[in-house]
């Protein structure tokens, strides 16, 4: 690291005395990069293994990388906590403005502790931090409007992040999602639960540094060749033109996209929600994160008239990707993009995670249809595949929590499963809800192993997708070395917190070449020591909390429905699961 | 690299155009050699919520520019082509120019606690991948 790099800073912030401070820790940037690696090493040290994800002592831990705010696409933030949703190791990734705002504003971590006792925001604005009272916008309705009322309030436009939650955060929904900049999400694994819980509404942070950098015409010439790799980059190209949705078309020509709960992997009417069929009907604007020209955010521009004056219309922007296309569309069987739209602003208003949310909402659809449920139970809703009004209805009596069932849906499948039953549909794998992808073994081996149990630790989905097109077999011991060395790489990407997106332009050399010019000399061979390290850190702080790789659910639908890999069965996930875990603790 | 001696002038072409990355900010103070945005003279903030689009503010190079003439030590002398130059060494650092441009054009260096001014120079249109700045010069159309 530079000397005098403001990396090195943690911004710890104590809610329940309203106090901050800030601790110099050259040890841990020095050691872990940033991101992720000094994230995993802060929660280790701050959350204790009985630590009440909901309970003051939980922290919050947000951390990002010397790239930031040096080379483009490094413009992740990495949060950590322990999760509400699998009582385990949370950690969530987002971008919007977060990750400069946190940089330029002069820390590499922020540690937030503590329980306030009414409900309060956070103003960082440079060195200082402002404690102020958010009573006002407690229970307001419309996350929205929170992000509106904070804009015109605080200072530091075009230089800040506004990371807030909606009533279902507040409500300690255990998959809220924390929202950013309106259109990003902290999405996984119920941090906006954990913002909740400590009466914490939001957090303004915002910043103008500038950095050193080691030889100045070295950092022009590294910055050119990483920015002109991504401006002219085909394989850049997809998440810029179409977007993430671009996958719709491609994982249901493969019948990979979960349907109807998992029952089918096709969906009939997948076009209709398309990419494609977004980029050309709804399609209202583009926009980018801070320090990244990709410009992969594709916001919906939904027009709709109001029944009681069919004269009168809004038209709302709403941010769509692949996964909640999957989650709220295909899942749920909605046809109709329209709807879709409307499904999703709600999640948005409210503040759900949009895929723990669809998952929830598919199994509470075919519980239901299994008599596990009754209409006394949902207060007589009728869930039927593709009526997103009855979806919308449940989403808000989920945050009134007025009865057993309602309160069990709040909590996850995993849990609501073991209420009413229907575990072999109950799609959540380690606790966390399926993400869109049943495109094979690698996939749900990637999902029962990964640290956080997200498509994103290993792109199993992906190796699949390799599978398919070369027609090679894998066996369980080799998936696993492959998902294996893909997370350990994944750890060093984000602690540099690079955008995933960017994974082909940032390779080894290219890393290499970036960190010489912010003052680390690591070859690519210490890279991996350290991303190894990281995962095990990670690891060591999931069996501290109870996770034993020999007790995970299985659910039986991903037996029963093919793969375009053809059928896999439990035993080869059970192998290559514990392949996987023989690996990572082999040295 | 040196287009400002021709007396170009930064102009934004089309600012629907912009999808907020920041890159230009960002190349402002790559400049001076510095990571970061602490010397940027140009800002891209959202037009009252992203969902609306962007807005750019960057210095317009007044022909008559108002910033000259609050500076009460004379650190800023017109710029040929419109604009100004700032003479580092006579400023004060009193903010009489940042408070008088009505566009809000004029930057600040808290680590110097000087002025930020464009100097039309161009780097941040070569970094604008959508086309939204343009460095236009004399006898362009």
């Amino acid at each position: 690291m530079i000397e005098g790099d403001p990396l090195k800073k943690v911004l710890h912030i104590d809610l329940s005395i309203k106090r901050f401070w800030v601790e110099e820790r050259n040890d841990l940037f020095e050691k872990f990069i940033g991101g992720v690696g000094v994230a995993s090493q802060l929660l280790s040290e701050e959350c204790g293994k009985k630590t009440d994800p909901l309970g003051p002592k939980n922290p919050i831990i947000f951390a990002v990388g010397p790239l930031t705010g040096s080379f483009p696409l490094a413009s992740k933030t990495v949060s950590m906590f322990k999760s509400p949703l699998t009582g385990n190791l949370g950690e969530s990734h987002a971008g919007g403005r977060s990750a400069i705002a946190i940089r330029m504003a002069g820390y590499g971590a922020i540690v937030i502790k503590g329980q306030s006792s009414e409900p309060v925001y956070i103003a960082v604005h440079g060195n200082r931090v402002y404690f102020k009272n958010a009573s006002v916008l407690w229970g307001m309705g419309n996350s929205y409007s929170v992000g509106r009322i904070l804009r015109e309030r605080e200072s530091g436009a075009g230089l800040r992040t506004i990371m807030r939650i909606g009533r279902a955060g507040e409500e300690l929904i255990s998959y809220a999602s924390v929202i950013t900049e309106t259109y990003r999400h902290f999405g996984r694994l119920g941090l906006g639960a954990v913002f909740g819980s400590k009466k914490l509404k939001a957090i303004v942070i915002s910043g103008n540094n500038s950095l050193k950098v080691n030889n100045v015409k070295q950092y022009r010439k590294t910055y050119d060749e990483i920015y002109n790799s991504v401006v002219n980059s085909p394989a850049m190209n997809k998440y810029h033109e179409l977007g993430t949705p671009i996958n719709v078309n491609v994982i249901n020509s493969i019948e990979a996209l979960p349907t109807r709960n998992l029952k089918e992997a096709k969906f009939e009417y997948a076009d209709n929600i398309s990419g494609e069929t977004f980029l050309e009907k709804y399609l209202g604007r583009r926009i980018a994160c801070a320090h990244c020209p990709v410009s992969c955010i594709h916001l919906a521009a939904l027009r709709e008239s109001y029944e009681s004056d069919p004269y009168f219309f809004k038209t709302t922007m709403i941010s769509y990707d692949y996964e909640p296309i999957f989650s709220l569309g295909s899942m749920l069987g909605i046809p109709n993009p329209d709807e879709l739209l409307r499904l999703l602003e709600e999640i948005e208003i409210l503040g759900f995670d949009a895929m723990s949310a669809g998952v929830v909402l598919a199994w509470a659809t075919e519980s239901q249809e299994a008599g596990l449920i009754s209409e006394k139970d949902t207060f007589g809703i009728k869930f039927k595949w593709g009526d997103y009004e009855s979806y919308i209805k449940a989403l808000r009596l989920v945050i009134k929590c007025e009865n057993e069932f309602y309160e069990a849906l709040g909590r996850g499948v995993e849990h609501a499963s073991t209420v009413y039953g229907g575990d072999d549909f109950a799609l959540a794998f380690g606790g966390n809800e399926m993400p869109g992808y049943h495109t094979g073994p690698a996939a749900y081996i990637g999902f029962l192993t990964g640290a956080r149990h997200s498509h994103l630790d290993n792109a199993g989905y992906s190796l699949d997708q390799k599978v398919i097109s070369s027609n090679e077999k894998l066996t369980p011991d080799e998936t696993a070395n492959k998902l294996l060395s893909e997370e350990i790489w994944r750890q060093i990407l984000s602690s540099l917190v690079v955008c995933f997106f960017a994974r082909g332009i940032y390779t080894p050399e290219i890393v290499t070449k970036a960190l010489e010019i912010m003052g680390y000399n690591l070859t690519y061979d210490d890279s991996l020591n350290i991303g190894r390290e990281i995962l095990k850190i990670k690891n060591n702080f999931k069996k501290e909390n109870g996770f034993n790789e020999n007790n995970l659910r299985i659910p039986k639908r991903i037996f029963e429905t093919k793969a375009p890999t053809g059928k896999f069965t439990e035993e080869y996930i059970r192998q290559g699961v514990s392949a996987y875990f023989k690996l990572l603790n082999s040295d | 690299m040196c287009d400002f001696l021709v007396n170009g002038k930064i102009v934004v072409v089309d600012v629907n155009l912009c999808v907020g990355c920041q890159s230009c900010m960002f190349a402002c103070t790559r400049r001076f050699g510095n990571a970061g945005l602490g010397k940027s003279a140009i800002h891209i903030g959202s037009a009252g919520g992203i969902e609306r689009g962007f807005v750019v503010i960057i210095c317009r190079g007044c022909p008559d520019p108002p910033c000259m003439k609050v500076c009460p030590s004379n650190a800023l002398r017109k710029r040929d082509g419109g604009g100004v130059i700032l003479d580092a060494g006579k400023c004060i650092g009193c903010k009489n120019c940042v408070k008088e441009c009505t566009i809000g054009a004029i930057f600040w260096d808290e680590e110097m606690n000087k002025p930020v001014i464009c100097v039309h120079c161009g780097i941040c249109a070569n970094y604008c991948p959508y086309g939204v700045l343009k460095l236009e010069k004399k006898g362009d159309d």
